[in-house]
């Protein structure tokens, strides 16, 4: 019996555990593989495009879909942290996640995030229908593959097409209730796609010393500020009146309208703001304001077409 | 050599897990049983709900 195959380990939790060895990951370092964050905001799109979707789908099928979409979602984010985990550990705003902490090997991640793309995928297809499991699989290739291992170390466009991940879940709802693919399911594409860049760019602004410190070509890192709040200001220049477009094509009523109108508007005020203060505190401020506000933007987008799909007699819309 | 013909107070072979290595893999184990048995439910709801209520009905 050797000295090394007896003895305990006791591995702190801020140095990477070597594979092979024994395991201190809790249920909750499994949790944070899978990005609870990101994934509450996936489900509440999809949902939306669940509910949103022409025909009748019965409530067990549609939790069976939802429940698919969120699981391939943390997979995605679980075989992102794998692939990540080197840039993970010099950020400040990820460096306590569980690969660079220690706590789960890279091997463990992958692992857990290929047993769940492929069995959140299997399960939709089997479950549900063909259509929306294959969106489903080309989402996870996009995030994992696409965006991840390719485009983010790779072009300053990065969050541009690879938030195309990010906007296709409300897609894939649509499918797994209508089994097709609608025109306004296209729009909700669109507007969290256009969503995107202003969002992490905003984001970007003031955390670019963590990017380019990981080396991750962000357009702030790349390009500069200045043309970083050019881009946020066209981006959210597109972005507003397309948010409004379910309004002006009669697919939402008029509380979608006003809403989209009105909180469109304060995401405009901001981004010109972000465009406009770029020096100091102030900077930072604007961008931290957009950044924050971008996020309740979408959510009431989609909390009123949510509202007006579920209760529409009951608001008169 | 196998740790049952140990003497006691012998260092016992391989790995030897802290208390909280063992607890994180008792919790891990969990939590993989309730996934399977809510795995289980979910596939025999969804079994009833596709192929209907009348599936119970049938010629003994």
């Amino acid at each position: 019996m050797s000295d090394v195959a007896s003895r305990e380990y006791d591995l702190t939790p801020t140095e990477p555990r070597a594979p092979g060895t024994p395991s201190y990951a809790s249920v909750a370092d499994y949790v944070a593989l899978l990005k609870p964050r990101v994934m509450s905001l996936v489900i509440f799109t999809a949902l939306v495009g669940i509910v949103r979707a022409p025909g009748e789908v019965h409530p067990v099928i549609a939790f069976t879909a939802l429940l698919c979409i969120a699981i391939g979602a943390g997979a995605s984010g679980a075989l992102n942290m794998w692939w990540d985990a080197d840039i993970d550990a010099v950020m400040t705003r990820t460096r306590r996640r569980p690969i660079p902490a220690g706590r789960v090997t890279p091997g463990e991640a992958l692992a857990f995030g290929i047993t769940l793309a492929v069995g959140s995928v299997l399960v939709l297809g089997l479950l549900v229908n063909a259509l929306s499991a294959a969106l489903l699989a080309f989402t996870i290739f996009f995030y994992a593959v696409i965006y991840t291992m390719w485009l983010k170390r790779w072009t300053p466009q990065n969050i541009v097409i690879g938030g195309a991940a990010g906007a296709f879940p409300p897609m894939v709802g649509w499918a797994a209730a209508s089994g097709g693919i609608g025109l306004e399911s296209v729009l909700l594409f669109l507007i969290i796609f256009f969503w995107t860049p202003p969002h992490f760019w905003a984001l970007a602004l003031y955390k670019s010393g963590d990017y380019a410190r990981a080396g991750v070509p962000m357009l702030p890192v790349v390009a500069g500020p200045s043309e970083t709040r050019r881009q946020i200001l066209l981006y959210t220049l597109l972005l507003v009146p397309l948010a409004m477009s379910p309004f002006f094509l009669g697919m939402a009523g008029l509380g979608y309208g006003l809403v989209s109108g009105i909180s469109g508007a304060l995401m405009l005020l901001l981004a010109v703001q972000v465009y406009r203060r770029r020096e100091g505190a102030p900077a930072e401020v604007a961008a931290r304001r957009l950044f924050g506000f971008s996020i309740l933007y979408l959510f009431l987008l989609f909390a009123v077409l949510l509202i007006e799909a579920i209760a529409p007699a009951g608001f008169g819309l | 050599m196998n740790d049952d013909n140990k003497k006691p107070g012998e260092a016992p072979d391989g790995v030897v897990l802290t208390e909280e290595q063992k607890r994180s893999r008792r919790s891990r184990s969990i939590a993989i049983a309730v996934v399977l048995a809510a795995l289980c439910v979910l596939f025999y709801v969804v079994t009833i709900v596709k192929l209907g209520p009348a599936v119970l009905v049938r010629p003994l």
